[in-house]
């Protein structure tokens, strides 16, 4: 039994495995935040990697992250007493007037898999909200998701509301129609095509 | 079955360019193909070029319809864009599409209203997308009665019941396969269409799925399609699982499609 167990089990999707494998390092005096970082984490970012080398699929992704929650579950209140080390705060959501969430949904669970702390604001999502939000949780990133060429300016309004009121907040941009082009041209501090790409990109733009 | 060929659409690479540089012959060419190979309807999309959507859908149809003899199904949501298409279209056009989200609802209604066109009524609202066939079912009911309202007939409308993915959600192929059986019951005399790749994402063997899905939908009385028609496997299928689903009589298309060589690809 060790952190490799919970790790492999996160990559074999086992849910239930993972679940008691966590509860007995917990038993046994494993470090939490060691088994949280090498463990859960470290899964995920497998995961992340064989879903980018199409070697992984969407489904597969959902079922490790699931695995991987469930672990986080048993961990969360011990992390709390502990001063857990915060990987970084996102806001993310589907811009106003765009009701898309598959892809948003699914950088969303991966950023959660890489440790941070993610408030999903859904669609339809105007800049007031994103601003609003990421006052109130102090995020360090705004990530903006997008399908519809009609919409996608609304992710330079955000940026720009950014730069305006002097704020502090990064920001990441994606979805089909964004490209790197896009996104350099409004001024987004990163983007990505998909979710593991989105995760790197975050710890780029929260690395201290 | 009608069948909207979906080749000419701007986010594909060689169509985006072939717009940007006003390619009328590379246009034309990939429109006579998918009419030769039995698309019913052209679909022209341009909706990358944010601020030149009118202009462009508008060349789009003009060069389509100095090819091929067949109609436009014109693939935006804007209005502008929509009517700049309509002043030079020969024919009936099809509309793709309106929804239940308001502002293109209202936006839609009076360029549709009192008007021959055909209309695809695709079911999203402002609620976002709905995933079971309930949800679909009380989105399609609004859309067909406000478009019945305003003088569009039944037989002009066909709902998209939206395809979601069901990579993300194991429901979801069904809920939309039982979504057509639902609608084509219960409003008598409606169609339905709807594309296949949606179904198919974040999944290995897309185009096997897509197959699998297209006869499944056609079973429950799927009868409108907005496909690749150069996909001579799925052309084929189609003819096929329509014989099937017992809506070929003397399976005379069946037979049409045999002696046409469509099933020649088999070897």
């Amino acid at each position: 039994m060790s952190i490799q167990d919970v790790y492999d089990a996160v990559v074999e999707f086992d849910i239930d495995k993972v679940v008691t494998l966590v509860n007995a390092e917990v038993a046994s005096g494993t470090d939490v935040s060691d088994l949280l970082s090498n463990g859960l984490i470290g899964a995920m970012d497998e995961v992340g990697q064989r879903y980018s080398e199409g070697e992984f699929f969407v489904p597969e992704m959902l079922m490790a992250a699931k695995a991987m929650k469930a672990g986080l579950e048993v961990l969360k209140p011990l992390l709390s007493q502990g001063a857990s080390e915060k990987k970084g705060t996102i806001i993310i959501g589907t811009v106003k007037g765009d009701l898309h969430d598959i892809g948003k949904n699914l950088v969303s669970m991966m950023m959660e898999g890489a440790g941070f702390e993610v408030y999903d604001l859904g669609v339809d999502v105007d800049t007031e909200k994103f601003l609003t939000t990421a006052k109130e949780k102090n995020a360090d990133i705004i990530c903006m998701s997008a399908l519809l060429t009609t919409t996608m300016p609304f992710m330079e309004v955000t940026v720009n509301a950014i730069r305006e009121q002097g704020l502090s907040f990064k920001t990441m941009v994606g979805g089909a129609p964004v490209s790197e082009d896009f996104a350099k041209k409004i001024g987004a501090d990163g983007w990505s095509t998909d979710g593991p790409g989105a995760v790197e990109t975050a710890r780029r733009l929260t690395a201290k | 079955m009608l069948v909207v060929g979906e080749l000419i659409n701007a986010s594909r690479k060689a169509v985006g360019e072939a717009i940007k540089a006003q390619d009328a012959d590379y246009i034309k060419q990939v429109a006579k193909e998918e009419h030769e190979a039995g698309a019913d309807f052209i679909d022209v999309n341009a909706g990358i070029f944010v601020g030149k959507e009118p202009e462009y859908l508008q060349w789009l149809v003009k060069t389509v319809q100095e090819a091929v003899d067949a109609p436009c199904c014109i693939d935006s949501p804007d209005p502008k864009a929509i009517e700049a298409a309509l002043s030079v279209h020969k024919g009936i056009a099809m509309i793709n599409s309106i929804s239940l989200e308001k502002e293109r609802y209202d936006a839609l209604i009076p360029v549709v209203a009192g008007t021959d066109l055909k209309v695809v009524a695709l079911c999203m609202s402002d609620e976002g997308m709905p995933e079971t066939m309930d949800a679909r079912l009380k989105i399609a009911e609004k859309l067909i009665n406000g478009l019945v309202k305003n003088n569009v007939p039944l037989e002009n409308i066909y709902v998209d019941p939206l395809v979601q993915p069901v990579s993300t959600n194991s429901t979801f192929a069904v809920e939309f396969i039982n979504s057509v059986e639902a609608i084509m019951t219960r409003f008598k005399g409606v169609h339905t269409i709807c594309g296949l790749s949606n179904v198919s994402y974040g999944l290995p063997v897309r185009k096997f799925m897509n197959h699998a899905f297209a006869i499944m939908a056609i079973g429950k009385g799927l009868d409108g399609l907005i496909i690749n028609p150069l996909d001579k496997m799925m052309m084929a299928s189609l003819v096929t699982a329509e014989a099937l689903a017992g809506r070929d009589d003397y399976c005379v298309n069946y037979l049409k499609a045999f002696r046409n060589k469509q099933f020649d690809f088999l070897g």
